[in-house]
């Protein structure tokens, strides 16, 4: 075919325990903008890496302009006319713009003829940039341009872009859009990665959508709803969940109107979150990673302080109590990250034991810790959760990640809490155990604590939740019951059209 | 070709072995740098490590001064040691030390010529909080203005230097001194001197002091939550936070301890072994210390072996001087190569060595 520029047959890789792409074939035509959709984990990543020749395929070939095409490594790609954007930018602070693009040459031409083509492209292409100015200065949509004009100076046939407006704010998103358009007239085609359907609604040509590693379809996105690709990326294929017993008891924590300022440049502001959680009731949180799952759980654990009268536990305002405090009256939280937030990678289960556990088990007493009791407790967790580990005297760094998942959800589910919120419970964990920390979870809530679950795993939300809502870009939606829930409305909420239809419940 | 491996636990066996390995490795590059500047390298090991304690001429001599030299380097240690283990970096205990004599001392001279015996506890309570006072300033940077506390502590060093000789040239100098630099001599005021309480020991208060804050660190650490949130800290901050631990008290714990322990090293070295404010006071035991405290692991039994190893090179290599003529520097250099060899072969015990062939690719 005379106007593919790039087609893609059969591509297969697969990691130990999961296949990332199963026989994907897709083509992107030249002067095209093409979409790439799907949720986490659906295998976008590891389909642009192989086309990047970050990671090579098991299988399948590709055809750059009807030529074989195999890069082993990236500057192969380069050389080729592929190049790519990454969602994190791999600039240095302290640098300035042309010296930062002069790094990524392999035979960089004099700085300042370098600024100069700089300057000549940022203008062709609207894309405002002193090369002068240093990095450290520059605002998150300026250090994309940065990482675009790198691109754009290889004049590149192929040029994609993973997830670049999740760090944009809607003005540079238009500029992008802009210059994208642009490029595409020039005849550069673009694979742009995503998951706003909105945005792809308006800018691309095709959208080839991935679930679980497989092509499931393609669609020209400007003739379909956002509904339909919607379906499309979620699936049809979880559980209908079985409606919950009614009673639930009375509010245990509350949020009004909670927000705080993203804590660094990669974090995601908490913008006017509310919600509250009853006794017995478990809240789903979805929504795809880096929409504020992590900021409301530190908000809600206490690592970060929030404004007078965000956050209400039992009726009493807590926005101003650290962690230690929080735990004391019964808020007991489980953070994504493992090794390093969870727990200390080189201290053993018994010191992570004491990490959370100290004051609520009584291992630490007038300040001397009681290790008889701490070892005592880490055994009781290491036991009851099915933790495979010699001991509770191994470093935490040395269990694998389902085993310290077990040892760390069981640390707070045995302090037994009234309220405990657990951000991706399951997060690479194996089935069997997977299932063992979920039916946890429900005991806990059984016995009457209110439980709020953060995850992207859209299954489990749906199978232990009584309400949902999802996170987007810091917003919470709405909350619904999980029995009126269908995928079309799930697959909106997580993609932030709250606008498509009030909530008609609560 | 060999690679390194991560081991999945820190191997206790070399935590133990890298100390021994350094000093020897240290011994043999140290000789082979003695050989080079022509004197025999045997001799000159065995002048610092072996005579000081038992040569028949210079034992009697230099074997109490094994615990003079070590009391301070092994008290500052244990303060170093417990910051460096929440992954603070005192590394102006020098300045501390030297302030703590500056305040002590200055206490004690506003009381001349008084025999209370209220007045020698009341000058360590000064120097503590000199020590303390001056550890404060990077502390207060550091959580107010996200401050670098390594340079900034090593800075105040060369600050407290200065207070230092202004102290000996005007303020604190003698009024009997004949205009000459430097305090009233301590030894000539029987009320504060800092004596040896066992005669020909070495043993002061300074020496107790320290042997009781080996104890008291080893017990903090192991078994105190305070130890236990400062080695959370150093292991993993977003860990400590989420346990609750607040990091800026953990930087004012760390860095006014070490401040505590420097000071009162400073006030007993003034009022012991050193007699008197004077300009060259500050010999360089804080900087040492620093050697101490990693050579002994951070551990406080470890620290009180390596403060004793490190006063040894200290008196053999004054000895070397003397007998063979060896340059001062060269002991320094000996001194910091037993640091590098420690790191160098630290990496033992967290990493292994494998030998692989060469993949084919």
């Amino acid at each position: 075919m005379a106007d593919t520029l790039l087609s893609i047959r059969g591509l297969t890789k697969a990691y130990p325990g999961v296949v990332a792409n199963d026989t994907v074939s897709f083509d992107i035509g030249k002067n095209e903008i093409h979409a790439l959709l799907g949720e986490n984990g659906a295998g976008k990543s590891t389909l642009v890496k192989m086309i990047f020749g970050l990671v090579k395929p098991d299988k399948g070939e590709m055809h750059l302009n009807g030529e074989p095409y195999q890069p082993g490594k990236p500057s192969d790609a380069r050389r080729s006319g592929v190049a790519m954007v990454f969602q994190h930018f791999s600039l240095f602070d302290a640098l300035d713009v042309a010296e930062n693009v002069a790094l990524g040459m392999e035979t960089p031409p004099p700085m300042r003829d370098l600024a100069r083509q700089i300057r000549e492209v940022s203008e062709t292409y609207g894309l405002p940039l002193d090369p002068y100015r240093v990095v450290g200065t520059l605002s998150a949509g300026e250090r994309q341009r940065v990482e675009i004009i790198r691109c754009l100076l290889q004049n590149p046939r192929l040029l994609i872009m993973d997830e670049p407006t999740s760090v944009l704010t809607p003005q540079e998103v238009e500029i992008l859009f802009r210059t994208l358009n642009k490029l595409k007239a020039e005849g550069t085609s673009i694979l742009y990665i995503s998951h706003k359907l909105e945005e792809i609604r308006t800018l691309c040509d095709e959208a080839t959508i991935l679930r679980l590693g497989k092509n499931v379809g393609t669609c020209t996105p400007r003739e379909v709803t956002a509904r339909q690709m919607a379906e499309m990326m979620v699936g049809s294929s979880f559980l209908t969940p079985e409606p919950k017993a009614g009673a639930k008891g009375e509010v245990l924590l509350r949020c009004e109107a909670l927000s705080l300022p993203a804590p660094g440049a990669f974090g995601t502001p908490l913008r006017e979150i509310s919600l509250e959680v009853r006794a017995g009731e478990v809240l789903g949180i979805g929504g795809v990673a880096g929409n504020g799952q992590d900021e409301l759980l530190m908000a809600l654990s206490g690592e970060r302080l929030a404004p007078q009268g965000a956050i209400w536990f039992k009726g009493r305002d807590v926005s101003r109590d650290g962690p230690s405090l929080r735990r004391e009256a019964g808020l007991l939280t489980g953070p994504e990250e493992r090794l390093g937030h969870a727990a200390a990678p080189n201290m053993s289960l018994t010191e992570n034991a004491v990490l959370t556990a100290g004051q609520r088990k009584g291992l630490v007493k007038n300040g001397f810790i009681n290790w008889i009791a701490a070892q005592d407790f880490a055994d009781h967790v290491i036991a009851k959760f099915d933790v495979r580990t010699p001991g509770a005297s191994v470093a935490a760094r040395a269990l694998s990640g389902g085993n310290l998942q077990k040892f760390v959800v069981g640390r707070e589910i045995e302090q037994n809490p009234d309220v405990f919120v657990v951000n991706q419970p399951t997060w690479g964990v194996d089935a069997a155990a997977a299932a063992a920390i979920r039916q946890a979870l429900l005991d806990l809530a059984a016995k009457g604590a209110a439980i709020i679950c953060i995850s992207q795993d859209l299954d489990e939300l749906m199978e232990i939740s009584d309400r949902f809502g999802a996170l987007n870009e810091g917003r919470l939606s709405a909350t619904r019951p999980v029995a009126d829930l269908d995928v079309e409305k799930i697959g909106l909420m997580m993609g932030g059209a709250h606008d498509m239809e009030v909530a008609h419940d609560i | 070709m060999m690679r390194l491996e991560k081991r999945p636990q820190p191997s206790g066996y070399w935590t133990a072995l890298t100390p021994i390995l350094a000093v020897v490795l240290t011994m043999l590059v140290g000789g082979v740098m003695f050989w080079a500047l022509g004197k025999p390298p045997v001799e000159a090991i065995r002048t610092i490590f072996w005579d000081p304690l038992f040569h028949p001429q210079f034992a009697a001599y230099s074997r109490p001064q094994l615990l003079v030299k070590a009391g301070p380097l092994i008290l500052i240690a244990i303060g170093l040691s417990i910051g460096f283990r929440a992954g603070i970096w005192n590394i102006g205990a020098e300045g501390q030390y030297i302030m703590g004599a500056v305040t002590g001392a200055a206490v004690g001279l506003a009381f001349y010529p008084s025999e209370s015996v209220l007045l020698f506890p009341l000058m360590v309570i000064a120097g503590a909080l000199g020590g303390w006072a001056w550890a404060m300033i990077p502390a207060v940077l550091k959580t107010r203005f996200g401050t670098n506390e390594i340079l900034v502590s090593l800075m105040l060093v060369y600050v407290a230097e200065n207070i230092l000789a202004s102290a000996s040239a005007n303020w604190l100098r003698s009024p009997e001194g004949m205009g000459f630099p430097g305090s009233r001599n301590f030894k000539q005021w029987p009320a504060v001197f800092n004596d040896e309480l066992i005669a020909n020991t070495g043993m002061h208060w300074g020496v107790v002091t320290a042997f009781i804050a080996v104890i008291a660190a080893y017990v903090m650490m192991a078994r105190h939550i305070a130890g236990f949130n400062v080695r959370l800290t150093g292991e993993a901050p977003r860990a400590a936070r989420f346990s609750g631990v607040s990091p800026a008290r953990i930087v004012f714990l760390c860095l006014g301890l070490s401040g505590v322990l420097a000071g009162m090293a400073g006030l007993f070295e003034v009022t012991g072994p050193a007699g008197q404010i004077s300009i060259d006071f500050g010999s360089g035991y804080g900087f040492t210390a620093i050697i101490v405290a990693f050579l002994g692991r951070l551990n406080p039994f470890g620290i009180l072996a390596a403060g004793l190893l490190m006063a040894l090179t200290y008196i053999g290599g004054e000895l070397a001087q003397l007998m063979l003529g060896l340059p001062g520097a060269s002991i320094q250099l000996f001194q910091g190569m037993l640091l590098f060899f420690l790191l160098a072969t630290d990496v033992f015990t967290n990493y292994r060595v494998r030998l692989v062939r060469r993949e084919v690719a």
